[in-house]
């Protein structure tokens, strides 16, 4: 690990004007950054720990959304009552992630800009485009069971790993970050970037910005909601493939749906197409097959991941009859 | 010179010829050998010896609670919290596997709450009351878990027993257990190489009173 320097800001004013440097990163539960630094692939000269800013709280606004602070733990949001009951996907796609441990480490903000688990990316001695721009891509021709079928290009197939994003993509929330220039909110399906020709770029979070809150907008019927993760242990492992599902079903019809999926995509992966199917259709069987086959019709497999198009609509499906029923 | 574990005839501390302690070969060995399936595949085992690593290192004077006890500590900023028990305040009870976050053997309490003290500088803990296995027994009386422990044979080598018994005191702080099937999933941070999960989970259960 290259030597750092560490400060403690306890204001958010402080915190925002000690980040513009070139090499400086924030650091807050630590569970992505501390393993990266490790392994000489984030090295950054100066880490300012946010945790004594005052972005831990969960409230609920006037307008009835959910604005969640950026230092509140993955844990204490799962089992938040107000999560658990009016948005049960969120939930259950937090408690799916990680270990009771890291849980209890992690943050929204932190969870938002965790790193893929691709291997080349964490093997230093590979070329890797999303390390080293430039270098090459050695999953694309490689060993590539876990990386992405959706959104992939010539210079990355990474996938993108967190469980929670993919809650969150569903819900449309809102990142709300402030920087030196001020305070902007990013809708969700704007916040992380495709790899296209730059995978070094993976979001539109500008250098030196604080993460300082993430906003749930208001869903009446996401207390109906669930995501299923698929993975090849039960506990304690990333997505092969996942689904966050929202359905609003009235009288056996399907009102409006919000889909996303995990484990297969370069980035949190709204299932645009699905909901286009599911939105006005019967809620039967027959209609969740058509969303899933709308879902990954634009999949591209590798040598070894072809497996997760099939796995993918599977696990869609199901997610879908668990919250829809069947009419 | 070569010396395996197997082999060697120094004490933990050894420093062999080319620079390795046997402590650190055999943190290699624990961790190249884990195999966990979410383990980055082509990581290899460079750069993970404790100790004084390479390059001009940032210094600070620390102050940490351990275990209800305060200590001042000049550190390297680099320093994990599990370096620092281990290393710094020689408190080996908390242990590594595999530095990554992957197995729980270096589990403590922060605040009464389990986190892996392998993912945490040492100076971002220093408001925080930590409490390692060495601190839960009061005086010769053993916590009522590691008593459970015991009287269900719940480890074979013990290496990752520490951060068992830890993760077990803090999923009992967490209350969410209602079933067995919540202490399989709310212990999976856990893993253990021996494979004495169903007694562990019978020494929570114990502890839990759902026996
Ligand atoms: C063994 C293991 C298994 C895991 N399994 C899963 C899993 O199954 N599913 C899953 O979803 N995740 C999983 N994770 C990943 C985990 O969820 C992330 O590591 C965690 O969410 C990161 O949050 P953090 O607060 O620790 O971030 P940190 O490590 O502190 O930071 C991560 C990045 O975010 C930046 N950052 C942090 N906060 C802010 C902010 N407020 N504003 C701007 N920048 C910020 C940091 O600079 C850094 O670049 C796993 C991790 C490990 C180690
Ligand atoms: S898929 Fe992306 S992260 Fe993986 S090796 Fe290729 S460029 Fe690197
Ligand atoms: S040593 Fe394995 S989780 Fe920390
Ligand atoms: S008792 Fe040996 S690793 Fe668990």
């Amino acid at each position: 690990m290259e030597p750092f320097k560490l400060i403690h800001p306890n204001d958010q004013h402080t915190a925002i004007a000690s980040s513009g440097g070139a090499n400086v990163k924030f650091i807050a539960g630590g569970t992505n950054l501390v393993d990266l630094m490790k392994l000489d692939i984030e090295k950054p000269a100066q880490l300012v720990d946010i945790n004594s800013l005052k972005l831990q709280t969960i409230e609920t606004l006037s307008n009835g959304n959910v604005r969640i602070g950026a230092l509140v733990k993955n844990s204490d949001l799962a089992y938040h009552p107000v999560i658990m009951k009016n948005y049960p996907v969120l939930s259950e796609a937090l408690l799916s992630g990680a270990s009771p441990q890291i849980r209890n480490m992690a943050t929204v903000g932190g969870n938002l800009l965790q790193r893929t688990r691709c291997p080349y990316f964490y093997d230093t001695s590979f070329p890797c485009n999303k390390r080293v721009p430039g270098s090459g891509c050695s999953a694309i021709n490689g060993y590539n069971r876990m990386n992405a079928i959706l959104g992939t290009s010539s210079q990355c197939i990474a996938t993108h790993p967190s469980d929670m994003c993919v809650a969150m993509a569903a819900l449309g929330a809102i990142v709300h970050v402030e920087g030196l220039r001020g305070k902007r909110e990013i809708p969700f399906h704007e916040f992380h970037l495709l790899p296209g020709q730059t995978p070094q770029y993976e979001t539109t979070l500008k250098h030196g910005e604080l993460i300082t809150a993430v906003e749930i907008p208001a869903i009446p019927y996401a207390a109906k909601s669930h995501y299923l993760k698929v993975r090849d242990r039960h506990s304690y492992e990333f997505a092969l493939a996942s689904a966050a599902v929202i359905l609003n079903v009235v009288n056996g019809r399907i009102q409006t749906a919000r889909v996303a999926l995990g484990g297969v995509g370069t980035r949190p992966w709204r299932a645009v197409l699905a909901e286009k199917v599911l939105t006005g259709a019967l809620a039967n069987e027959q209609t969740y097959r058509t969303a899933a086959e709308a879902a990954l019709s634009e999949a591209k497999p590798h040598k070894d991941n072809a497996f997760k198009i099939e796995l993918a609509k599977r696990t869609l499906v199901r997610a879908l009859k668990t919250v829809g029923g069947m009419s | 010179m070569e010396k395996g574990p197997g082999v060697s005839n120094t004490d933990d501390n050894d420093t062999s010829s080319n620079g390795t302690t046997r402590r650190g070969f055999l943190t290699q060995i624990t961790y190249a050998g884990a195999g966990l399936t979410l383990a980055p595949l082509l990581v290899r085992t460079k750069n993970i010896l404790p100790g004084a690593p390479p390059g001009s290192a940032e210094t600070s004077t620390i102050n940490l609670t351990v275990n209800g006890q305060k200590h001042a500590l000049n550190i390297d900023e680099r320093t994990t919290l599990l370096d620092a028990l281990r290393e710094n305040l020689q408190m080996t009870g908390t242990k590594k596997g595999c530095d990554h976050g992957q197995c729980g053997a270096c589990t403590v309490l922060i605040n009464g709450r389990r986190i892996n003290s392998c993912l945490t500088f040492a100076a971002m803990c220093q408001n925080s009351e930590i409490t390692t296995i060495e601190g839960l027994a009061k005086g010769d009386g053993l916590h009522p878990m590691q008593e459970a422990f015991i009287k269900h044979d719940a480890f074979q080598c013990g290496y990752c027993t520490p951060g068992q018994i830890c993760s077990a005191v803090g999923l009992m702080n967490e209350n969410h257990v209602h079933t067995d099937a919540d202490i399989h999933e709310l212990m999976s941070g856990n893993i253990c190489r021996c494979g004495a999960y169903q007694n562990i989970v019978d020494a929570i259960k114990e502890v839990k009173n759902i026996a």
